[in-house]
């Protein structure tokens, strides 16, 4: 009813490859972004800046990354703690050894850095699929957290291998509050996300699909399996590790090597098999639902006046948690991101049934 | 040379030790072609019913039967409520699955059991044998795993002999075949998801023997999975004999290469390992299947 | 929890939510970041409890501080980081002032923020050591003592068992640690004393978990060392004592650092860990004082958290020690900024930099055995405190030595190098403090 495209013509292909091909969609888009940028600020406290905002765009875009090799190319990875380690090492390497360096471009270059060695560990994907691959993920898993607990010179010989970011700058203003840390954020997920949007609507993209869909008739109709898979691989991995950047410099403030564990990769796995594989819509919600639905149900029972200890909370928490993805999983297969689909579909013929 | 033999024989043992937990996921790999990430839990799950039976005053043996009774109940719950809703399914999807599984398992155990440290003593011996005037030192409680771990393996490969075993196996290899003729695929997952069940009961009761019943359990998922991939996801005996490599050359490599690197090398090495049997043979040692190469 | 409980609690909440309006103007809240979950529970657990029922005693015994009561907020942190931050926000917004995070990460985390804040961060015996240092950690408290200081003082317990530091030439030390931030943290401090001392160090590497250390100790079988320093975490400990007793290394030649030696750890190990040491920086039997009033006060009134099951447990009385230095930094507060009034992060802090723990005032207190006297200032958020070596002897820790103070004057050279780093880094100002 509210949600129809009928008499909306397209009559330029240009109109066709929009984003967003329907108006409603668009104004529905642009009310939000107004509503991130401006709405948020508004009402937001230091509190959810601090606890909920900010970690939940520095892991939306780690599992934006991953989504885009896992959810597109098909290649399974269990090494995003690690690849985000990476990130967060080398643009802190950076910032610390080239101090007049503009804050953007150590993030640009630390995802470059991050997208090499997700590359290196990229290369056995040549040759094995599915599970099998994901063990040559969990080999850097487990040996880059090692590296860099061992290599001191990575972490300035600093005896714990803690490593402190540094204030950030960028020209000239100081991101120092809660608010400011978050528009910051903001704008480099929202234009990444742009940007990944756009890739994988257009050829990479679909080249990485094709790959996944059928790797031997994507070799047939002329996709080169290396050079997709690698680029899916960098792509990814610079995605990985701008987000790992933004988790210590904008989250954390300072971690240590051993923060970037096995953990983070299952939760990031999580969050893009529960938000929608494929989709980068999906990506956030998934981080958004792995992120903030503990928070909620631990603070709910509370609310309603029912006193529990700390403990049977989080039991009770990790129950309902558990029974929420495997109902999901059974009303839609497909993710979060999915169930968001069905919703508009729903909506285009409310409130006649068909 | 002797020390070389005593860091064999231990790192031998300690891969039995990781066999035990590989063993799980290899069965229901085989049988439903799921990847259960929920086995870890399951080992907890387990260790934590045994040891509160055992601390309620049951004597072991009724401890033990109590235990598998709840872990074939829990195969039944877990078919009933999970699997019978996404049978034909993707892998990824049943894996998720399992994912959601393991975080109820592990809210579920603690919220009955708690959260603490329990010590599980069914009275196997740990004093030490000394071989060739102390020369080596072999653990009691290594052989008694081994011996566990043999006479396991030895009743899953019989099992695989029998009527029920070929029907796992056809259910393996096409869901809808094996059900054209007859195999009802509901009874077959509860069958092996009990069976992964008491593996991983006799896992825990092993791992709680040696650590103590307790939360950290559940990471040891992550010890197995090299293992599984060296010998092969729908092995029985590659789970072993991976297990057996993975174990030697971890703790080798740790004793003789990891000097060299300050050390701590032995969680990434099984990993690389892993990874360098995986290149020159892809299916892993024993696995049926050849995966298909790009 | 059993049905009558579960309604009783229900009740209790409900009627305390309603009170808690009424006397919110009078009251303390007293934030609880706790793990009671997850993989590193079983050594979570005991000192939740402890802190829990410290306050409680406090609140039953005094009425409060001056009156003010005190509220526990407990949060669970499940001892990862991101929920750490969360459950900080979340009690910060609550009003809370003194936080105890018991977790190194979540610690590393909490010290940038909390000068912004205006939050204490009391990571007592852990985090950052050199957070220690009050001109550049203004917010951050370390007392009583650091890893450093543990190894220090276990340095001079081996010595003294041999009879004099001299005697330590020659010798081999292992030092055992799980290969992350909070193992690697003391290593400088061994190899200063090993070059100083003449002893020869074994540093052994246990990647984490720990799960399986069959070649690491059968590794130690071949070196031979003369004692070996644990420095592991959660089930790690156990692992590591199980192990020793395997390749028959004694268990009285082995020290563990203080998260290495609690109940948890030799309970898990059995038959394993007896006649294991293990450092504390506060008294560990069960005939303290601190616990009969405890059991007087709390314990026998029903009033105990999760059940007093880990009552007098090594953990337990860690907990009781955190809530002791947080109520008697409000108390000093209290004295300069107003008695019966609830104290603010500013005065929080202020407070905490004025514990003076006297020898009168701990005899006073009915502390005697639990801390050696200590006294924080500006400069110094440590305290210098003392260490103790206590040894498992099947169910419960004895102690077996004196007080062992740490080489302080050789440590603080080490504390300034690595916080004026830190300052340098961050371009942090170096706070100026008043020579008292």
């Amino acid at each position: 009813m509210f949600y129809r495209e009928s008499g909306q013509f397209k009559t330029s292909y240009r109109a066709d490859q929009a984003i967003f091909t329907i108006p409603q969609d668009r104004i529905f888009f642009a009310l939000f972004m107004l509503m991130a940028y401006v709405g948020v600020p508004l009402i937001a406290s230091d509190y959810l800046y601090t606890a909920l905002i900010i970690p939940f765009l520095c892991l939306s875009l780690a599992a934006l990354g991953l989504n885009i090799l896992t959810g597109y190319c098909g290649q399974l990875s269990l090494g995003t703690g690690a690849f985000m380690g990476v990130g967060a090492v080398s643009a802190w390497n950076l910032a610390y050894r080239i101090p007049d360096l503009n804050i953007l471009v150590v993030f640009i270059l630390a995802g470059l850095i991050t997208a090499a060695v997700g590359m290196f560990f990229g290369l056995p994907s040549m040759r094995i699929k599915g599970f099998y691959l994901a063990v040559a993920t969990l080999a850097a898993q487990f040996f880059l957290p090692w590296l860099f607990v061992k290599w001191g010179w990575l972490t300035n010989h600093n005896s714990s291998g803690v490593i402190t970011a540094p204030q950030l700058e960028l020209f000239g203003w100081v991101i120092n509050t809660p608010m400011e840390k978050y528009l910051f954020a903001l704008s480099i997920v929202a234009l990444l996300a742009l940007a990944a949007k756009n890739l994988v609507r257009s050829n990479p993209g679909r080249q990485w699909m094709a790959i996944r869909d059928m790797d031997i008739a994507a070799e047939i109709i002329g996709i080169r399996p290396m050079v997709a898979k690698l680029s899916a691989f960098a792509v990814s991995s610079f995605y990985v590790g701008v987000a790992g950047a933004l988790y210590l410099f904008v989250y954390l403030g300072s971690t240590e090597p051993d923060g970037f564990n096995i953990n983070l990769s299952f939760q990031t796995l999580f969050m893009i098999i529960i938000g929608g594989l494929g989709s980068i819509l999906g990506s956030f919600l998934g981080a958004f639902f792995i992120l903030l639905l503990p928070i909620f149900l631990t603070r709910v029972p509370p609310m309603l006046g029912f006193e529990f200890s700390t403990a049977l909370v989080s039991h009770l928490e990790f129950m309902v948690f558990g029974a929420l993805i495997v109902f999901f999983l059974i009303v839609e297969p497909h993710g979060l991101a999915r169930l968001w689909q069905i919703a508009k579909e729903k909506l285009r013929i409310w409130p006649f049934p068909y | 040379m002797m020390f070389f033999l005593e860091v064999l024989i231990g790192g031998l043992m300690a891969g039995v030790m990781y066999s035990l937990v590989a063993l799980g996921f290899v069965l229901i790999f085989k049988a439903s072609g799921v990847f259960n990430f929920a086995q870890g839990a399951m080992v907890l799950f387990a260790g934590l019913f045994f040891v509160g039976f055992m601390e309620l005053g049951v004597p072991l043996l009724l401890s033990l039967l109590l235990t598998a009774a709840v872990m074939v109940l829990l195969a039944g719950v877990i078919e009933r409520l999970v699997l019978r809703h996404l049978v034909n399914q993707e892998g990824i999807i049943l894996f998720m699955a399992t994912i959601g599984v393991s975080f109820f398992l592990d809210g579920f155990g603690q919220t009955i059991w708690g959260s603490n440290v329990r010590q599980l003593d069914v009275g196997i011996p740990t004093d030490p044998i000394l071989l060739f005037d102390g020369d080596i030192l072999i653990q009691s409680f290594d052989l008694y795993a081994a011996l566990v771990a043999g006479v396991l393996l030895a009743i899953l490969v019989v099992f695989q002999k029998t009527r029920i075993g070929r029907a796992l196996r056809a259910v393996a290899d096409d869901h809808q075949a094996a059900q054209s003729v007859g195999i009802p695929l509901n009874v077959i997952w509860v069958i092996v998801w009990s069976i992964a069940g008491l593996v991983a009961l006799v896992a825990g009761v092993m791992w709680g023997s040696k650590l103590g019943v307790q939360p950290a359990i559940v990471s040891l998922a992550l010890k197995a999975l090299p293992v599984l991939i060296l010998g092969g996801f729908t092995s029985v005996p590659g789970a072993i004999v991976g297990g057996l490599i993975i174990g030697a050359g971890e703790k080798l490599a740790e004793v003789y290469i990891g000097p060299l690197f300050g050390g701590g090398i032995e969680n990434w090495f099984a990993y690389v390992l892993a990874l360098g049997f995986l290149l020159i043979r892809p299916q892993g040692l024993f696995g049926e299947r050849i995966i298909e190469r790009v | 929890m059993n049905a009558r409980q579960w309604v009783a609690s229900v009740v209790m909440g409900a009627s305390l939510a309603g009170a808690a309006f009424a006397a919110s103007a009078q009251e303390q809240m007293i934030p609880s970041m706790v793990y009671r979950t997850g993989p590193y529970a079983p050594s979570g657990i005991p000192v939740a409890d402890g802190y829990q029922d410290f306050i409680t005693l406090i609140n039953q015994r005094e009425g409060g501080i001056n009156g003010v009561k005190l509220r526990v907020e407990e949060c669970e942190t499940q001892y990862n980081t991101e929920r750490g931050v969360e459950c900080y926000e979340r009690l910060k917004a609550l009003g809370g002032t003194i936080f105890s995070p018991y977790s190194t990460g979540i610690t590393y985390a909490l010290i940038d923020r909390a000068p912004a804040d205006k939050a204490v961060i009391f990571s007592m015996a852990y985090g950052r050591a050199s957070a220690t240092v009050g001109n550049i950690f203004p917010w951050v408290f370390t007392a009583p003592i650091t890893y450093w200081g543990g190894a220090s003082a276990g340095i001079q317990y081996f010595a003294s068992q041999l009879g004099g530091k001299d005697k330590l030439k020659g010798k081999k030390i292992a030092y055992v640690y799980i290969d992350i931030a909070y193992g690697k943290e003391p290593i400088p401090v061994f190899q200063n004393y090993a070059q100083e001392l003449g002893f020869q160090l074994e540093l052994v590497p246990v990647p984490a978990p720990g799960l399986e250390q069959k070649s690491i100790w059968l590794q130690i079988r071949q070196m031979r060392p003369d004692f070996v320093y644990l420095q592991g975490w959660g089930a790690m400990n156990a692992v590591s004592l199980k192990e020793a007793a395997a390749v028959g290394f004694p268990r009285e030649k082995m020290l563990g650092v203080w998260y290495s030696s609690q109940d948890s750890d030799t309970q898990a190990a059995g038959a394993a860990a007896k006649g294991y040491k293990g450092l504390t920086f506060h008294g560990a039997s069960r005939d303290l004082p601190i616990l009969k009033q405890l059991k007087e006060v709390v314990l026998d009134k029903g009033l105990a958290s999760n059940g007093a099951k880990h009552f007098g447990e090594i953990g337990y009385l860690r907990g009781a020690l955190n809530a002791l230095f947080v109520v008697e930094a409000l108390r000093t507060a209290q004295e300069k900024f107003g008695k019966g009034k609830v104290m603010d992060g500013e005065q929080s802090r202020w407070g905490f930099e004025n514990i003076n723990f006297t020898e009168e005032k701990i005899n006073k207190m009915g502390l005697q055995g639990f801390i050696a006297p200590m006294k924080l200032s500006c400069d110094n958020h440590l305290g210098d405190g003392k260490a103790l070596v206590v040894q498992w002897q099947g169910d419960q820790w004895k102690p077996v030595s004196d007080w062992i103070e740490p080489e302080h004057p050789k440590l603080w050279p080490l504390y300034l190098r690595d916080a004026e780093a830190y300052a340098r880094e961050k371009n942090i100002a170096s706070r100026v403090c008043a020579k008292s």
